[in-house]
């Protein structure tokens, strides 16, 4: 059998369920855009100040910033709580008990979440770009931007699959990877811009985890601030990590 | 298989099998709950690696080429989910699409009774339905060897017998069945063969008939005489209350002719009539507890 086809075959079923579940198709894909619509509503014309002497409009800001939240949770949530809903309901026993390679599997859960975040990120960016004449970044930026989401997606991916394997039962899920994620977006400056103000630890905070390198990269070709291919490093670092992690403690039968 | 062992830290799950199911037959593996059963079949199916011992299944060492083997057997396993947003038809296809040969989707869903259902969201399907569909995924690449373990634990009483329905018409594909179970009737009524498996050995294998020699076993003739009547000595007939008598035999034919006989010439009706065998349930509970009993002391 073609693990090409078998990948294909199995990347449309994902997405057959993904649609239908009323789970996975809000939280992964309207939630972001919904926050998008609220905070852009909200804050909308307000001018921010980034770097000394340069401001943009907070809705470019958030245009960008959602924009990496939404592939954050079609990658990380996304993944890590339907992976641990189907390894507990013992999906995954039984896919394992089948002649589809586990690495064909797991890859087809992959390019789906990809898929989701680049439409996402199409209509964050469309949906700036009608109502708030947000810049799209073009030329170098473009490729900057575009190698960011490539990397970030695969890295995002990789520590949902990671999570899971500390994720004791289905039950879990949720509670685990919000309270893994929901903190680091806030002492990222995803859904509150940080200032200068913002206390230290903050700041250090943001600086070990990907989740602030991942935005600053995402952010740049949009605000018009100077990509830095640190950012690139630390986040695809951080996706090696949940690489491993996976590949050693990932489990394909309930945790009982 | 021989010899097969598998132990969890210091507790021994399966403590050396020795095991032929042949193929074309439905094997059931009973016994109680813990005994082994599921230890038993994932190591068969390559879920579990065994401690020691030889095993083939189809010829194959499922510890060394789990592959192969994967795309000639099917698996039920005792409880496991399927996407609930997909439907009947989608869910078999998928499973289809990971084999190199596998059956038609349509002639699937007729061998298990879910035509009707294949556009149905599997959410939807009742406890019965879901099971059938369970096996109709194991059916998905054709497989010559199929897994069910315990197929019908936690059912009402019409899904077991819809269960039942699809597992007997498995006969009829030829298709070697492994099942487990801890219900009696369900291993008369299904298998051909059975081995009743306790606290990790195999204690009686055979067909449902004959098992440990039920068959041979001494049966109990019981009957009513008018008041009044006795039966001969010779007949070695023991009385009850209310004018009934027993008779234990390991001659049936022979005593029961004697019996009739006698009754005939005296001119007296045996009202009651009835010759009676251990049944499967009694030689199972026997042979269970012996098992127990055994292995609590080999442990204290």
């Amino acid at each position: 059998m073609n693990p090409l086809t078998q990948l294909r075959h199995q990347i449309r079923y994902i997405n057959k369920a993904f649609w239908r579940n009323p789970a996975s198709a809000f939280f992964t894909f309207a939630f972001p855009l919904m926050f998008l619509v609220i905070f852009t509503s909200l804050l909308g014309h307000h001018a921010l100040r980034i770097s000394p002497g340069r401001t943009i409009d907070v809705s470019t800001y958030y245009v960008a910033s959602m924009g990496a939240y939404a592939v954050i949770t079609a990658c990380y949530n996304n993944i890590a709580i339907g992976l641990a809903i189907q390894r507990d309901s013992g999906v995954l026993k039984r896919t394992r008990g089948t002649p589809i390679p586990g690495g064909v599997y797991i890859l087809a859960r992959l390019v789906h979440a990809l898929f989701v975040a680049v439409i996402l990120v199409v209509i964050t960016a469309a949906y700036g770009r009608l109502f708030y004449h947000s810049s799209l970044p073009t030329g170098v930026p473009l490729i900057e931007f575009l190698t960011m989401l490539l990397v970030g997606t695969l890295t995002f991916c990789s520590l949902g699959f990671a999570i899971t394997c500390v994720i004791p039962n289905a039950d879990a899920a949720p509670a685990v990877v919000n309270a893994s994620i929901l903190p680091l977006l806030f002492l990222s400056g995803v859904f509150i811009p940080i200032t200068s103000t913002a206390p230290t630890w903050m700041v250090w905070v943001a600086r070990i985890f990907p989740v602030r390198h991942f935005t600053l990269a995402m952010n740049a070709g949009f605000v018009g601030t100077t990509f830095n291919w640190m950012d690139v490093v630390v986040v695809a670092a951080w996706g090696i990590g949940g690489f491993v992690v996976s590949y050693r403690f990932f489990t394909w039968e309930p945790k009982r | 298989m021989r010899g097969l062992k598998k132990s969890y830290g210091r507790f021994a799950a399966l403590r050396g099998i020795d095991l032929e199911i042949r193929r074309g037959e439905i094997f059931a593996l009973l016994g109680p709950n813990g005994a082994g059963k599921t230890t038993f079949v994932e190591i068969l199916e390559g879920f579990r690696h065994r401690d020691g011992g030889d095993v083939t299944v189809l010829g194959i060492d499922p510890d060394h080429q789990p592959m192969a083997l994967k795309t000639k057997i099917g698996i039920v396993l005792q409880s496991s989910g399927m996407d609930r947003y997909l439907n009947v038809a989608e869910t078999v296809e998928m499973y289809s699409s990971y084999y190199p040969e596998p059956r038609p989707v349509a002639e699937i869903l007729s061998l298990v009774g879910l035509e009707a259902k294949r556009d149905e969201r599997v959410l939807r399907l009742s406890g019965g339905q879901q099971r059938r569909l369970d096996v109709a995924i194991a059916l998905a690449g054709n497989p010559e060897l199929l897994f069910l373990d315990e197929p019908t634990t936690g059912f009402d009483p019409s899904a077991r017998r819809e269960v039942w329905e699809v597992i007997k018409n498995l006969r009829g594909l030829g298709k070697t069945v492994v099942l487990t179970t801890h219900f009696m009737d369900e291993a008369q009524y299904l298998a051909d063969r059975l081995a009743v498996i306790a606290s990790g050995s195999i204690v009686a294998e055979g067909d449902p008939e004959t098992l440990a020699g039920r068959n041979r076993m001494q049966a109990t003739v019981r009957f009513t005489l008018p008041e009044g009547v006795a039966p001969p000595d010779r007949l070695n007939v023991t009385p009850l209350p209310g004018a009934i008598y027993e008779m234990g035999t390991t001659a049936v034919t022979r005593d029961l002719h004697d019996l009739t006989e006698w009754a005939l010439g005296v001119g007296v009706e045996l009202s009651d009539l009835r010759v009676e065998r251990p049944s499967l349930e009694d030689v199972y509970l026997e042979l269970t507890a012996e098992a127990a009993a055994e292995s609590s002391e080999s442990t204290s």
